[in-house]
């Protein structure tokens, strides 16, 4: 599972990171974590609000720092075993 | 009753009995001193704009939350002419703005093909006009003040963003922008307790920010207020002359603030006199034009257009500053 955390670096950026690795820890998924912080590349995704959170490719998130435990449900939400 | 509910919740009359109480049975002073008088506003005005600001930007987090940028997107596409330039700029005023966000923002709206003088207009309303200033200008002005205050600046992101239309700049975006595509924009649908949780985790973020900011603007408002005499500040800025509300602009500009930490300095200001289109011209120089939003801005327009929207936001600025002196005193 591809991770992406899409923000230009500021304090929610940061948080988000936090959440989402807390979040992996619990669930223990083999995961790959990616930090894209180019304005023109987040803009690829669709995002005009940052900090967003991107799983396999899918903007899940975008504008907000969502709870650990709600990360938690995105990432089970976009296993396929699931 | 509407001279009641101003005076106790918006301009908040029964806490600046309390500061002086404070000031009095706890720090031995004397009310009728400079050193008191310092104290009790000190303490007023930062209890005040603290309680302001997270009631404000939590409601505020709420609101926007109905109003991401996604959807105004949408919202201004198919517009033309000077109705998409008033919804741009009425938008600009209930979306968060902060420097950072301009340029994903201005993409987005280019990119999806939006008149870029809807764009401005959307660009000078939001961080000038919003529902905090609105309710902070009420709160240490009255709401003359604050309605006067809000339709100019909306006057001034129409009239901008459609000058800039009529004088077809759509080749002094930036080249890169050009090239891009419009990508589907990714949105979703909050739950309420989302929504609120957004208001705190926004209230948290500012409140963390602008503090220091809140302290010195009180701070030097305190100092204005009982230490520096009349006459200087008089000689300076009052005098209700053209060259004070240039001066006020100039002075605003390199300043980086939101509206939370220049209203202690204004309403000291206001206290000694200075005529308030002079700081009204000051406040709106300090939201609108700050050094780093023009860097920002610099990334994604050429140097021609950049020019020419701080020209307009000057001259914008000075005519307001210029007629409220003249009309409302």
């Amino acid at each position: 599972m591809i991770i992406k955390i899409l923000g230009p670096g500021c304090k929610k950026c940061e948080k988000l990171e936090k959440n989402t690795k807390d979040a992996l820890e619990t669930l223990s998924v083999d995961f790959e974590l990616v930090k894209i912080t180019d304005s023109i590349e987040i803009q690829k995704y669709g995002v005009m609000r940052t900090p967003a959170l991107v799983i396999n490719d899918k903007v899940v998130v975008s504008g907000r720092v969502p709870k650990t435990k709600e990360i938690e449900k995105l990432i089970n939400i976009a296993t396929p075993e699931n | 009753m509407l001279t009641f509910i101003n005076d106790q919740l918006f301009r908040m009359v029964w806490l600046n009995d309390l500061a002086g109480w404070i000031v009095q049975t706890i720090f031995k002073l004397n009310l009728d001193e400079k050193l008191g008088q310092s104290l009790q506003f000190f303490i007023f005005d930062t209890v005040k704009i603290f309680i302001l600001l997270s009631v404000l930007i939590f409601l505020m987090g709420i609101i926007q939350s109905y109003f991401p940028p996604e959807r105004t997107k949408v919202l201004l596409g198919g517009m033309k002419g000077w109705k998409g330039n008033l919804l741009g700029a009425l938008i600009g005023t209930v979306t968060p703005f902060c420097s950072c966000s301009s340029i994903p923002i201005f993409i987005g709206f280019t990119t999806a093909g939006l008149p870029i003088g809807v764009t401005f207009s959307f660009l000078i309303s939001s961080p000038m006009v919003d529902i905090a200033s609105i309710i902070m200008l009420m709160s240490f002005f009255g709401w003359k003040v604050a309605i006067m205050y809000v339709l100019v600046g909306l006057m001034l992101a129409v009239v901008g963003g459609t000058v800039i239309d009529k004088l077809n700049m759509n080749d002094q975006v930036q080249d890169y922008i050009r090239d891009m595509e419009e990508e589907d924009i990714f949105s979703e649908e909050l739950t309420f307790k989302q929504r609120i949780d957004f208001g705190i985790e926004q209230v948290k973020e500012v409140a963390g920010k602008v503090w220091p900011y809140i302290l010195i603007g009180v701070a030097i408002g305190a100092g204005i207020h009982n230490w520096v005499p009349q006459s200087y500040i008089q000689s300076a800025l009052g005098n209700n002359n053209v060259i004070s509300v240039f001066l006020a602009t100039l002075i605003g500009i390199p300043i980086y603030a939101d509206i939370f930490g220049v209203l202690p300095i204004a309403e000291a200001l206001f206290s000694k006199g200075v005529p308030i289109g002079t700081l009204v011209a000051f406040m709106m120089a300090v939201t609108t034009l700050s050094l780093p939003s023009l860097v920002m801005l610099s990334k994604v327009v050429k140097p021609k257009l950049l020019g020419i929207f701080i020209l307009i936001c000057l001259i914008g600025i000075l005519s307001i500053g210029i007629s409220f002196n003249w009309f409302l005193i």
